[in-house]
C-alpha cells in the first residue's frame, strides 16, 4: 500500500526509459495500475490467496515461486542464528546474574555493550577478514563449497536435507558455511538478551521464594537451573521474539556480504530495483514471521509462567 | 541583581541537582556522556580542526592513494587519496544530524498520538491509532526504512524521512501504556473534577510523568537510529557521494579488504564508538529517572 502511493511509475521502471509509450500503457493496463488504489488493493489481496502474488518485474516470474525458491536459505540462516542466540545468551545472562557485580559479570557486561554497538554488517566483515581470509578456518561466501552438489530438495534447508538423505558430508559442509553468517546475525541479539536476562535474574534472586529455597537448603545448582531460570527467562523471551522476527531485515546485509542466495538478498535487490510486487511480498513475509515468532513465544511464556496459563483457563 | 541570579541558580540546582547526582554516580554513563560530547564537538568544528578539510568533498589526489595509517594521515587515506581522519570527523556530522532529525520528527507525533490514545482509551479512535501503530511495529524498522527509502530518490533527507516513518509507533506504544494506566490515578480524576480540559490533563498531568521513560528511550534509540542509518548508507540509499558518511565509507572500503583494511575499519570503529556512547548515556539516563535503588 505504502509503496503504491509513492512516486515512480512501476510500468516505466519495468520496461526501461527507452520503451515506447504504447508498451508502457499496455503494461499499465495489464497490471491494473490505472484503477483506483482500493481496486488495486482488492486485486492484490485476492491474488495472495489464490497463489498469484504478482509477477516480479525483475525475475519475470510469479513472486510466490521466487519466495519458495529463496526463502529456505534465509530460514536456515535465521534458525541457525536463533539457536546460537539462545545457546549463548542464556548461559551468559544466567552466569552474569548469579555472579552479579563480580569479574564475570563485568566481563559479560563489556561484551554485551560492544555487541549491541557493533552493526551486524561490521561483525560480518570482521569475521570474514579474521576467521575467513586470515586463518582460513571458515569459508567466506555461499552455502556450500563449489565442488559439492546441493542435496535433493525436500525442505530446502541444506543441513536438514543432507541429514535426511544421508549425505552427511554435504550436511557438515552446509553447517560449516552457516557458522559465520549466523553468528554475525546473532551477536547483537545475544548481547541485548544476556543483559535483560541478567537483570531479571538479579531481581528474582531477591524475591521471597528464592530466599525460601535457599533457607530450605536446596543445592545452588537446582535453585539456579530449576527455580530461578524459568521466571527470569520471561522478559528475555519476549525480546527474543522481536529479535528473531527482525532478523529477516538484518539478514539483508549479511546475505549481501556472504553472498548467501537467500530471500533477504532477493528482497534487497527488489528494493534497489523498485520491483514493487517483490517488495510487497518481502514486507508480507516479514509480517508473517513476526506473527509466527510472537505466537510461539506466547505459548512458551504461558508454559514458563503458570499464572498466565491459569488465567487463560479460568476465563474459559 | 546578584542575589536574584544566585537564587535562580539555586532553584535550578535544587531541581536538577538530584538528577545530576544520580547520573554521575554511575561512572560508565559519565564515559558515555564524555564520548557523545567529544563526538559532537568534533562534528560541529570539523571544518576547522581537521587536518585536510578539502578531503570532505570532491577531492582527488591519486599520488596519496590508499596510504596506510601514518603520522601525516593517522587513519590512512582512501582510494581517491582523501584523508580518512578528516572524512570520519565529517561523517560524525551526518550521523548526529540523522539522530537529531529522526528523533525530532518521530518522537513528537508518536508521543502526542500515544497520549491521545491512552487518555481516550475506550474511544474508537484510540483503537484506530493503536492498530495502525501495530501494523508499523510488525514490520522490522530496518525493512520498513529500506523499502520506503528504496522507492524515494536516494538522498540524505529521504533516508531521514524513511527512518522517521519506522520510528514513531514505538513512542506511541510506550506513551499509550503509561497514559492508559495513569488516567485512572487519583490526581487525573481530581483534575477532571475541577474541570480541567483534556489538553491540560494530557500535557500537564500525564505527560510530565511519562517524560522520564520517553527521555530514556530517546537516548537509547539514538544508537539504533545510527545503526539503521548506517545500514541504509551501506546499500547506497543514504547520503550520496561525495558527502562523507560512515556507512558509505565502510561499504566502499570493503572492496579493498583485506589489503587496505583501514579504509573501512576506521569508519566502522567510529560508528561503534558513537553507538556505544549513546547506549552508555542511555543507561545513565535510565538510572537517573528510575526510582528504585540498585
Amino acid at each position: 500500500m505504502i509503496a503504491r502511493v509513492l512516486p515512480g511509475d512501476p510500468a516505466r521502471l519495468a520496461l526501461g526509459p527507452r520503451a515506447p509509450q504504447q508498451a508502457v500503457d499496455a503494461l499499465r493496463a495489464e497490471l491494473h495500475l490505472n484503477d483506483p488504489i482500493f481496486v488495486q488493493y482488492w486485486y492484490w489481496l485476492s491474488g495472495v490467496f489464490t497463489g498469484n502474488w504478482g509477477i516480479s518485474l525483475f525475475t519475470q516470474r510469479n513472486v510466490l515461486i521466487d519466495v519458495s525458491e529463496f526463502l529456505p536459505a534465509t530460514v536456515e540462516l535465521i534458525l541457525a542464528a536463533a539457536i546460537i542466540d539462545l545457546a549463548l545468551a542464556i548461559p551468559l545472562g544466567m552466569l552474569a546474574g548469579r555472579m552479579a557485580n563480580t569479574f564475570v559479570d563485568n566481563t559479560v557486561r563489556i561484551i554485551s555493550y560492544i555487541g549491541i554497538a557493533i552493526p551486524a554488517f561490521v561483525v560480518a566483515i570482521i569475521l570474514q577478514l579474521t576467521l575467513g581470509y586470515g586463518l582460513h578456518i571458515f569459508p567466506i561466501i555461499g552455502r556450500l563449497d563449489q565442488s559439492i552438489q546441493p542435496p535433493p530438495r525436500i525442505t530446502g534447508l541444506y543441513v536438514i536435507d543432507g541429514l535426511i538423505t544421508g549425505n552427511f558430508s554435504v550436511a557438515a559442509n552446509a553447517l560449516w558455511h552457516l557458522v559465520l553468517p549466523a553468528f554475525a546475525l546473532a551477536l547483537g541479539p545475544i548481547a541485548q538478551e544476556a543483559r535483560i536476562l541478567r537483570s531479571s535474574v538479579v531481581e528474582n534472586l531477591n524475591k521471597d521464594y528464592t530466599l525460601a529455597e535457599i533457607s530450605h537448603g536446596l543445592p545452588e545448582r537446582i535453585i539456579t537451573l530449576k527455580y530461578l531460570m524459568k521466571p527470569s527467562l520471561i522478559p528475555m523471551i519476549t525480546i527474543y521474539a522481536l529479535d528473531i522476527s527482525s532478523q529477516i531485515a538484518n539478514a539483508f546485509l549479511i546475505e549481501l556480504i556472504f553472498n548467501w542466495p537467500g530471500f533477504s538478498r532477493y528482497g534487497l535487490n527488489a528494493m534497489l530495483s523498485k520491483d514493487l510486487n517483490a517488495i510487497v511480498a518481502t514486507v508480507m513475509v516479514a509480517g508473517i514471521m513476526f506473527v509466527v515468532a510472537n505466537t510461539i513465544v506466547d505459548l512458551v511464556v504461558s508454559y514458563l509462567d503458570p499464572r498466565i496459563r491459569f488465567q487463560a483457563e479460568s476465563e474459559e | 541583581m546578584m542575589i536574584q541570579k544566585k537564587s535562580w541558580a539555586g532553584t535550578l540546582t535544587k531541581k536538577y541537582g538530584r538528577y545530576w547526582y544520580k547520573f554521575k554516580s554511575n561512572k560508565i554513563s559519565l564515559v558515555g556522556l564524555g564520548v557523545i560530547v567529544f563526538v559532537a564537538v568534533i562534528a560541529i568544528f570539523a571544518p576547522w580542526i581537521t587536518p585536510y578539510p578539502t578531503s570532505a568533498g570532491l577531492y582527488v589526489n591519486f599520488s596519496q592513494q590508499k596510504l596506510p595509517p601514518s603520522l601525516a594521515h593517522p587513519f590512512g587515506t582512501d582510494e581517491f587519496g582523501r584523508d580518512l581522519l578528516t572524512r570520519v570527523a565529517f561523517g560524525f556530522r551526518y550521523s548526529l544530524t540523522l539522530v537529531a532529525v529522526v528523533l525530532s520528527i518521530s518522537v513528537a507525533p508518536g508521543v502526542v498520538l500515544g497520549l491521545i490514545a491512552g487518555y481516550y482509551v475506550n474511544r474508537w479512535f484510540s483503537a484506530v491509532i493503536m492498530r495502525i501503530a501495530d501494523v508499523f511495529v510488525a514490520v522490522p524498522p530496518l525493512l520498513l526504512a529500506l523499502s520506503v527509502a528504496s522507492v524515494l530518490t536516494p538522498s540524505a533527507i529521504n533516508a531521514m524521512m524513511a527512518v522517521s516513518l519506522a520510528w514513531w509507533p514505538w513512542y506511541t506504544r510506550l506513551v499509550y501504556s503509561i497514559a492508559s494506566s495513569l488516567r485512572n490515578e487519583d490526581y487525573v480524576k481530581a483534575a477532571e473534577l475541577v474541570g480541567a480540559s483534556p489538553t491540560h490533563i494530557m500535557f500537564k498531568e500525564i505527560f510530565p510523568n511519562a517524560l522520564g521513560s520517553i527521555l530514556t528511550k530517546v537516548t537509547l534509540d539514538a544508537g539504533w537510529v545510527i545503526l539503521i542509518g548506517a545500514a541504509l548508507s551501506y546499500v547506497g540509499l543514504g547520503a550520496q557521494a561525495p558527502t562523507p558518511d560512515l556507512g558509505t565509507m565502510i561499504s566502499e572500503g570493503s572492496q579493498y579488504l583485506p589489503a587496505s583494511w583501514w579504509i573501512s575499519i576506521f569508519p566502522a570503529c567510529a560508528i561503534v564508538a558513537v553507538i556505544l556512547g549513546f547506549n552508555l548515556l542511555g543507561d545513565g539516563v535510565n538510572d537517573m529517572f528510575s526510582s528504585s535503588i540498585k
